[in-house]
């Protein structure tokens, strides 16, 4: 990890500047796929080590949007720092695009629970993050970084304070700054789970279009299991400790879907599907 | 905004009602000038030493003292807080002597440090850093160490280096505690100097207050202390005004400005 990103710091940084105008020019040039195999992982060692992931394989292609839902405990924030490098697997590998995942890696966006936002900075300033911690250049980048805010609708809150934004805006900027180094990879852990139900949607609705017009990878976690199926292209059902693969469903809905997609029949079929997943994985009490 | 100056005008008849009755209590029960002066020769006393430029003398040797020492201390407070919250190994080693030290009323090095350093400038200010150095220090340690976990994850998974978390993340995070023990450190560095002047100096404020107690001029030192209190007020209003400027984000402070607000509108 510390070598690969050495390796890029020692480069020049015309090097990085051109990279990231490259990157600027074409968004939609490179698309990660991961593959997960065989991979667990245990807290502790010996005796008492605590089994969080057992016999995990999957896969995402490229620009697909999987879901994973799963319990309380399930190990889904693991795995979710597993794939950001965050956090060393105990067996088994996790691949991005053909490489294993050994450490933080700068195309990797993310997005937690809560915003993460740091109070000192504007929001744009925020939204530059990466920006200023990967050296890509902000004049390169200022521009995106004013599509992307209007994209998500703070145009005009650039210069604003997060103290002075709702919680949906918060997590609109860190939406905003996962994806200004334009990631091959969205991760995102709960996003929406700290806001209320109508924000909620709107953040879900929201969520899709910008999917749909940067169709990134991404790997969202979340409780909900509408949520999941609003959003998915696959949902990944977890059980309960230690966590493993109780079902994996395609959702077969067109896009864009709207919020009315969840009143129909085929809808409510996968949340049902869903839900025995999680009760035969012991997940609901 | 009439009942905003109405309010101001109670606090100031407040103030001299105070001064009045301690005027006439001295008066009446005949009390000795050298026990407790009135108020009127307390103000003679301070238009004397004011007007003879004396009481600037001692003050510009006293503020001199206490912001050489309050500058040297806060540095090594600083260097040394960064370097023990960074390096744990570091911390494993220095942690017995900091127990040690913090512990101690450092007040009561000042006798031996005269005799070291001597009556001049290099006493004081070696007792105003000493004694401004711990706030500060412990702050320093406990404000880097106390970057949410969330927010080490993100600077991680950007690949950020440890210089990088450091500067973008930590020492801002830091700040808040930081000007904390700076507010602290800076009234601490002006009790280390005239302490340290009250066991043995050439002039300084604590000097003058030393040589008006062998004269019986009570008076005179309680002149010198109503110095000695603008004096401090100053020092800490600068520090304040640094910190509502610096750290314009912070919003425990808001929440204080805020309080203290809705504590005045209560009033009225």
């Amino acid at each position: 990890m510390a070598r690969r990103a050495g390796e890029t710091r020692a480069g020049d940084v015309g090097n990085a500047l051109q990279d990231s105008a490259v990157r600027v020019a074409a968004p939609t040039a490179v698309r990660a796929a991961i593959a997960v195999r065989h991979l667990a992982k245990d807290y502790g060692a010996g005796g008492n080590a605590i089994a969080a992931l057992r016999d995990i394989d999957f896969s995402v292609g490229e620009g697909e949007f999987l879901s994973i839902v799963g319990p309380s405990g399930c190990g889904k924030s693991t795995l979710l720092k597993i794939l950001a490098g965050l956090m060393p697997a105990s067996s088994g590998e996790a691949k991005l695009n053909g490489t294993p995942i050994e450490g933080p890696r700068r195309d990797i966006g993310m997005v937690f629970q809560s915003p993460v936002l740091f109070p000192w900075r504007s929001v744009l300033d925020n939204a530059l993050l990466p920006v200023d911690v990967q050296r890509l250049g902000r004049e390169q980048l200022l521009e995106r970084a004013h599509a992307l805010i209007a994209l998500v609708g703070l145009s005009g809150f650039e210069h604003r304070y997060p103290w002075e934004l709702s919680g949906g805006m918060q997590q609109r900027v860190a939406l905003v700054r996962a994806l200004i180094h334009d990631p091959a990879l969205l991760l995102m852990d709960e996003p929406f789970g700290a806001l209320d139900a109508l924000t909620r949607e709107s953040m879900n609705v929201e969520l899709q279009r910008i999917w749909l017009d940067r169709r990134k990878t991404v790997v969202f976690v979340t409780h909900s299991t509408s949520e999941a199926v609003f959003l998915a292209d696959r949902v990944m059902v977890m059980s309960a400790r230690p966590g493993t693969i109780a079902d994996m469903l395609k959702i077969e809905l067109p896009r864009p879907r709207s919020l009315d997609v969840m009143t129909t029949e085929a809808f409510g079929t996968y949340v049902r599907r869903i839900r025995a997943g999680l009760n035969a994985g012991g997940g609901l009490e | 905004m009439t009942a905003k100056l109405a309010n101001f005008g109670l606090r100031i008849l407040l103030i001299a009602a105070v001064l009045a009755v301690w005027e006439a209590f001295v008066r009446v029960l005949d009390i000795p000038a050298f026990i407790l002066p009135r108020p009127t020769s307390v103000f003679m006393a301070l238009y004397r030493g004011t007007v003879s430029t004396m009481y600037f003398e001692h003050l510009q040797v006293t503020l001199t003292e206490t912001l050489i020492g309050f500058g040297v201390g806060c540095s090594l407070a600083l260097v040394l807080g960064t370097v023990v919250a960074l390096s744990r190994r570091t911390e494993y080693f220095l942690y017995p002597f900091i127990v040690m030290f913090q512990a101690m009323p450092k007040v009561a090095l000042a006798p031996i440090i005269i005799v070291w350093f001597g009556l001049g400038l290099t006493s004081k200010v070696i007792t105003a850093a000493l004694v401004a150095f711990f706030p500060l220090l412990v702050n320093t340690i406990v404000g880097l160490r106390s970057a949410d976990e969330d927010r080490v994850n993100l600077m991680r998974s950007l690949a950020a280096s440890r210089w990088q978390i450091f500067w973008m993340l930590q020492l801002p995070n830091a700040m808040p505690y930081i000007f904390a023990g700076l507010e602290i450190a800076m009234i601490f560095s002006l009790l280390g100097a005239i302490v340290a002047e009250l066991v043995g100096a050439e002039s300084g404020l604590g000097m003058l207050i030393q040589s008006m107690n062998f004269t019986m001029d009570v008076a005179g030192q309680f002149s010198v202390l109503l110095i000695l209190s603008a004096l401090g007020l100053a020092l800490n209003g600068i520090v304040t005004a640094i910190r509502r400027r610096v750290l314009f984000w912070d919003v425990s402070q808001k929440l204080q400005i805020e309080g203290a607000k809705v504590k005045k509108g209560g009033t009225t």
